[in-house]
């Protein structure tokens, strides 16, 4: 008998908690992963597909399903690398040089005017729509949008787009780092 | 109200050389006008000036040069009558050694004579009377800070302010511009503190005053007394590092402590430095704007040095100069104090609303950084109550976020830490790059979460535009599908509908046809001739046939 009672109170206990989390699954569902939206987060949106993926948010998910190293992300460069490495609890890796090279300094795209002939083949492959302009009407680049990715370039009839550093000014100037900071260093 | 208030004490702090009576040794003097004003557009913290006037411009003396309609921000003004000659960049003091745009007045007349202050009476102003005088006439914070003062006390008009504070600590060695200000000017300092506490209606204003500082201690003793200004008291405090510094100060004079994250109006106590109370005071009485400031040439590596009525925009190299020119042969320049000061490679910068003081070291070799021994004396003199070596270690590793966590944004940068380390790490410069590279993350993440949402309205933008054609292209498809089928119904031929679109073809292609025939007939050139022009016509058309004639 007592066998009995507590295989029943047993078997119900673990029912009740079966539906209480068979409902919580259903009502408390996540749409997506998750995981994408955080490393997508983690990605620097150039948008410019250096990574063999269409834009930042392909590639984020293609990592969150294993499907993608981590380091084929030539403008996150080092940090974004660890910053993933961090989240995914994985190894850090060197930047897959494949892809491409990682820039210190931010570029910006330039579009000549004197030269462009109104394509609008650039607005066309802009992925932030930072391109301004109308057929057979100069075009020109929003500069505060631009990403750096590149992509209007190779679209370019007339060549009449150039990269150029982006200037530099007293508000975003950082400090150096010390000098001996190029020293192995290390958390005590 | 000459006994003392209780005082607290802060966390930690230096007890450090004076250096104080290099620069008292003379009396303050007028600067003369060097022969070049330059006089950058922007000299606060906040939104950027716009320039109102233009290259070859003549100016006149407190005209305003450049300003934005920005709540937090501060005009500024030409300091003597002269023309623009150019608007270039110059160099500027700022640790980056780069150029920022500069309006370059040459004088035309010499330095206006200002009526000296003689104890005007009271200005009936209201309070938002004088808070709009503080905005038009520039004045920010003259402490170091140069946040706009007007936006200051009006962002404190949200809270109830209990205590006023007068910032006269000046606790950094050598600088003793506030210092001669109070032993000079000690009424026009009382008479700034008579408009703030009108603007803000404090429960009581407490004066501080480092107790090195005997003269200008009773000589505001004197002059509150003559004002006769209720609850307001002159407090001498220990001379301890950093006691001038906003928190320290206030915890200093009230017991209380300002908190990691909080705001000292929320607390209810705002400071004002003296500086900027005399600049209050000449602004209402004497409706001048902010055009000079007390700057203190002093160090080692100058020969007379002293304080000086400057007009802003002067360059040092003219200061230097008036205080008798380098004592060294390779002077170390820094503007403000040894401690937080700023190191500056060219003296062709100008004198800004920032600066306090021009120090003259001589150029000594830095002792080497040698390794930490993990001695703690720098979390031993913390005024912020941070764990400096811990801060050190992790910036090392580039580990900023844990920096974060260990409130490396309360720091103030005092150099208390740097000062201590037997080592001679440059402990502060560590922490400024940390707090730099941390910007420079948040500035990258606000841009890239711009991005993303560009990018993603941009996909929603062609995904809907796809959608658009597709429903076009599906009821064109449907129209023509009922279309045929209603042909169908009335039993029409199938190649009915093709004879008809050659006809159709032929049809148009006829009127073509007749239109250009028409228009052939018409030829507008030759119609409505005057008998004039059709005999020329005629005359040619017969010299025509009589040349073909010839030929043939």
């Amino acid at each position: 008998m007592l066998i009995l009672i507590a295989v029943f109170t047993l078997s119900f206990i673990a029912g009740s908690f079966g539906l209480i989390l068979g409902y919580a699954a259903i009502r408390y569902k996540v749409e997506g992963n998750p995981i994408v939206e955080q490393v997508d987060a983690l990605l620097p949106q150039t948008q410019c597909g250096q990574c063999g993926f269409a834009g930042c948010r392909p590639y984020a998910e293609a990592i969150a399903n294993g499907e993608a190293p981590i380091n084929q992300c030539p403008p996150g460069g080092e940090n974004t690398i660890v910053a993933l490495a961090d989240l995914l609890d994985v190894e850090v890796l060197p930047l897959n040089e494949e892809h491409g090279e990682h820039l210190e300094l931010p570029m910006v795209a330039i579009i000549d005017e004197q030269t462009c002939i109104g394509c609008t083949l650039c607005i066309q492959a802009c992925p932030v729509d930072a391109i301004l302009g109308a057929a057979k009407h100069m075009h020109t680049v929003i500069e505060d949008e631009c990403t750096g990715c590149e992509l209007c370039l190779p679209p370019c009839p007339v060549d009449c787009i150039d990269m150029v550093p982006v200037k530099q000014t007293l508000e975003d100037w950082k400090w150096p780092a010390p000098g001996n900071l190029t020293e192995a260093s290390g958390v005590h | 109200m000459s006994t003392n208030p209780v005082i607290y004490q802060f966390h930690g702090g230096m007890q450090l050389e004076h250096h104080k009576q290099l620069s008292l040794g003379q009396p303050l003097q007028q600067a003369s006008l060097a022969d070049e004003i330059i006089i950058p557009l922007n000299q606060h913290i906040g939104e950027a000036n716009q320039a109102l006037v233009k290259v070859g411009d003549e100016v006149s003396a407190g005209q305003i040069l450049a300003e934005t309609s920005e709540l937090v921000s501060a005009p500024v003004h030409a300091p003597c009558t002269g023309r623009i000659t150019a608007i270039e960049p110059r160099p500027i003091a700022h640790p980056s050694g780069q150029q920022a745009d500069c309006f370059i007045l040459q004088p035309t007349a010499g330095l206006a004579t200002i009526e000296s202050w003689d104890n005007p009476p009271l200005a009936d102003s209201s309070k938002q009377e004088l808070l709009e005088i503080i905005r038009a006439a520039g004045i920010v914070g003259l402490g170091g800070a140069v946040f706009p003062t007007a936006a200051k006390l009006e962002t404190a008009d949200n809270y109830p302010i209990e205590t006023l504070i007068i910032n006269g600590a000046e606790c950094e060695p050598y600088i003793t511009c506030d210092d001669i200000l109070m032993q000079t000017r000690p009424a026009l300092v009382i008479r700034g503190i008579q408009y703030l506490q009108r603007i803000l209606q404090p429960q009581r204003t407490l004066i501080g005053i480092e107790d090195n500082k005997p003269t200008a201690i009773k000589a505001m003793r004197e002059a509150l007394s003559e004002a006769a200004l209720e609850h307001t008291e002159v407090v001498s405090i220990p001379s301890l590092y950093p006691s001038g510094s906003e928190k320290q100060l206030i915890k200093i004079l009230t017991g209380q402590e300002v908190h990691s994250g909080q705001l000292a109006f929320e607390i209810g106590a705002l400071s004002q430095n003296t500086g900027t109370c005399a600049a209050i005071a000449q602004a209402v009485d004497q409706n001048q704007a902010l055009t000079s400031r007390i700057v203190t040439v002093t160090g080692p590596g100058v020969n007379n040095p002293g304080n000086w009525l400057t007009p802003l925009g002067t360059p040092f190299s003219h200061l230097i100069e008036l205080a008798g020119g380098y004592k060294v042969a390779q002077p170390k320049l820094i503007m403000g104090g040894p401690m937080m000061g700023l190191e500056l490679n060219d003296d062709r910068i100008p004198v800004v609303k920032a600066t306090n003081c021009i120090l003259v070291l001589d150029q000594a070799d830095q002792p080497q950084a040698q390794p930490c021994v993990r001695c703690g004396r720098c979390t031993e003199v913390c005024p912020a109550k941070l764990l400096p070596q811990q801060l050190y270690w992790y910036s090392r590793a580039r580990q900023f976020e844990t920096m974060e966590k260990y409130h490396l944004f309360d720091c103030i940068e005092c150099g208390c830490c740097s000062a201590v380390c037997p080592s001679h790490i440059p402990l502060v410069q560590y922490y400024r790059y940390a707090k730099s590279e941390i910007w420079e993350q948040q500035r990258k993440t606000y841009k890239s979460d711009r991005s993303r949402k560009r990018h993603e309205f941009r996909e929603a933008r062609l995904e809907r535009q796809k959608q658009r054609d597709e429903e076009r292209r599906r009821l064109k498809r449907e129209a023509l599908a009922k279309k045929k089928a209603a042909q169908q119904q009335t039993g029409d031929k199938p190649d009915k509908p093709k004879e008809q679109t050659v006809d159709a073809v032929q049809a148009a292609l006829l009127r073509v046809k007749a239109r250009k025939q028409q228009q052939d007939a018409e030829r507008k050139n030759i119609s409505n001739l005057t008998p004039e022009q059709q005999r020329q016509i005629d005359e040619a058309d017969a010299r025509r046939q009589k040349m073909k004639q010839e030929d043939s």
